[in-house]
């Protein structure tokens, strides 16, 4: 018996003993934010180079539980630059608004680590504690401005609506248990395609529930209404956090999940109910694009309307899930790494032009920017043109695979309605530029300097454009797995 | 299949015969005769002094929630315990690993003062 893989699962180790034995510690005894700061950011930068280093190790490890390499260590990296992005830019984002507290730096790291659980996980109950290790830790972060009402607001709401999210979770969780007699993905996955149920109707019913638990977290239609409260209540450094990482996290969970119950064409003894699951995912992506760019255009305020974007953003993830196949995974899998960079380089700058007290966030704030800081409003234009799926940025190459595959699929009017909710959403993310370039201030107000949020905002830059010239160094990579 | 969960449904009939028949026979053949005491808040318990519907100090909460935390660390050690042997080294080393955990968790609370009332 060789009861866990020690290589393979060094990334799960550190992170853990560096959050629960070690940095706890250190807080305890010491009043250091800097320190804390300095700590956490090493954490996450051995973390993302040993999973980046042992990604070639190929294999499951702890009975089962967790997988190891490829995927799930491609995902690892993803977070930990994400996680470190958010870091740099939340310090001196949290100590102009004076309420720079260490916790923020171990709160930032615990959700790292449940959503590195998330990817590794090859079994339900594995899943679910990532979920849940990832969300309890965004429900605090949703509220750290405690002293002012919307913060708390979001945080109570993400909090009420997300537990009740995690109970759909869990009941589909219970029911795929009753119907494969494992809790294990590649057995279901096995019952599933080989069609040895004796209760198909329940194996559909739990891959529904865990839809809609999944669809929550990801925020799509019918389960997107918190997402524009919570992302516009939370601090700024927040919300670019939770709806990047967070949301590729939901995604690291749910291609696993999909690809087990929802056989396709895995002929019709396997599983009847796979061409139903595959067209309620294309309903739910459909709508959630159409709704998501339709609503942002009505919003004055900046951080609702990257909200909004940021729901028709999961609207365009979920067209990979609906083919099933290897082609749609790696769509969203280049999808996912080009909007966390992007919506984190967005975030930081609403975060820069932001105020203090919470204000400054409205469309017509950034009236002018182009000529009081034309690097900021460059980078601005340049995330919204990636955001809109413009080439030559990584947002453009992101779509254009995930259209493919769901065009493959057979899936063809999934895409026409795609390709009209990209054309809406042009207007509002050149409606920005417009704004930055073409219209003048009325009142000035300069934003803040960029101290260490700059070389957030150079690392997502370099990585929207050269993801976009040159999408065949993502896309080798996950041909090798 | 269907035949095993007779006993099933058998047992629901009869707590909901029981449980219903119960509070009928009481109302019907019990006697009433009520008190002053019988009728207070706590019969054979102290005088309600106010209404309860009032603010309770956050303190409460916390010393709550970090008693079910540790709580649970002392329910997850009786299947431990009692498979000690069989589990053997790994056992060993994987429970000092989660009691490190929670004690470095713990030092943590003491050190913040969480539980320290005042």
């Amino acid at each position: 018996m060789q009861p866990f893989d020690l290589v393979g699962s060094l990334p799960l180790i550190v992170i853990w003993l560096a959050l629960g034995a070690v940095g706890i510690v250190i807080q305890a005894f010491v009043r250091n934010t800097k320190l804390v700061f300095g700590y956490y950011a090493g954490t996450l930068a051995v973390t993302g180079t040993l999973a980046a280093l042992t990604s070639y190790h190929k294999t499951t490890a702890f009975q089962h539980m967790i997988t190891v390499g490829g995927y799930a260590n491609y995902f690892d990296v993803l977070f930990c630059a994400a996680g470190l992005m958010t870091m740099l830019a939340a310090r001196p984002y949290l100590q102009r608004s004076e309420s720079e507290y260490d916790e923020f730096y171990t709160l930032l790291v615990s959700a790292v680590s449940g959503m590195i659980l998330m990817a590794h996980s090859n079994n339900l109950v594995v899943t679910f504690v990532g979920v849940e290790l990832m969300s309890i830790s965004f429900y605090v972060m949703a509220g750290f401005f405690k002293m002012q009402e919307r913060s708390v607001e979001a945080a109570l709401k993400y909090f009420l609506l997300g537990a009740f999210a995690s109970g759909f979770l869990v009941y589909g969780m219970a029911l795929l248990y009753g119907a494969t007699g494992s809790l294990d993905y590649v057995d279901i996955g096995l019952a599933a395609h080989g069609g040895t149920l004796r209760f198909p109707l329940l194996l559909a019913a739990g891959a529904v529930l865990m839809t809609i638990g999944l669809s929550f977290k990801v925020a799509a239609f019918p389960f997107h209404q918190w997402a524009p409260d919570v992302y516009e209540g939370s601090p700024t450094a927040v919300t670019a956090f939770m709806s990047t990482a967070g949301k590729a996290a939901a995604f690291s969970a749910f291609i696993p999940i999909i690809m087990a119950v929802m056989p396709v064409g895995a002929g019709a003894a396997a599983a009847a109910y796979a061409p139903q699951l595959q067209m309620v995912l294309a309903i739910i992506a459909a709508i959630t694009m159409l709704v998501g760019n339709i609503s942002a255009i009505a919003q004055t305020n900046v951080k609702r309307m990257l909200a909004y974007s940021s729901i028709a953003h999961a609207g365009y993830l979920m067209m990979g899930l609906v083919s099933g196949s290897a082609d749609g995974a790696a769509g969203i899998l280049f999808y996912v790494t080009s909007y966390v960079f992007m919506q984190i380089g967005a975030f930081v700058i609403v975060g820069l032009v932001e105020k203090a007290d919470g204000t400054n966030v409205m469309l017509d704030d950034y009236r002018g920017l182009g000529k009081r800081q034309p690097l900021l409003a460059g980078l601005m234009a340049v995330f919204m043109f990636s955001l809109a799926g413009i080439p030559p940025f990584a947002g453009f190459f992101g779509k254009y695979l995930l259209f493919l595959s769901a065009i493959e699929a057979g899936f063809t009017w999934l895409t026409i309605v795609a390709v009209v909710s990209s054309v809406i959403s042009v207007y509002f993310y050149l409606g920005m530029v417009v704004k930055m370039y073409f219209q003048e201030a009325e009142h000035a107000t300069e934003p803040a300097p960029t101290g260490m949020a700059g070389i957030t905002l150079a690392v997502a830059t370099i990585a929207v454009v050269v993801l976009g010239v040159l999408p065949s160094l993502l896309l080798n990579i996950y041909r090798t797995w | 299949m269907v035949e095993s969960y007779i006993p099933l449904f058998v047992m629901i009939l009869v707590g909901i015969i029981f449980g219903a028949s119960n509070i009928v026979l009481t109302e019907i053949l019990g006697p009433k005769r009520s008190t002053r005491t019988k009728l207070s808040t706590y019969e054979s318990g102290m005088e309600p002094v106010k209404s309860a519907r009032e603010r309770f100090s956050v303190k409460f909460y916390l010393v709550a929630m970090i008693f079910i935390l540790f709580d649970i660390e002392i329910v997850f050690m009786y299947p431990w315990a009692v498979q000690f042997k069989e589990l053997g080294m790994y056992g060993f080393v994987a429970m000092i690993l989660f009691m490190v955990l929670l004690f470095s968790g713990y030092i943590y609370v003491v050190k913040k003062g969480a539980l320290k009332w005042d």
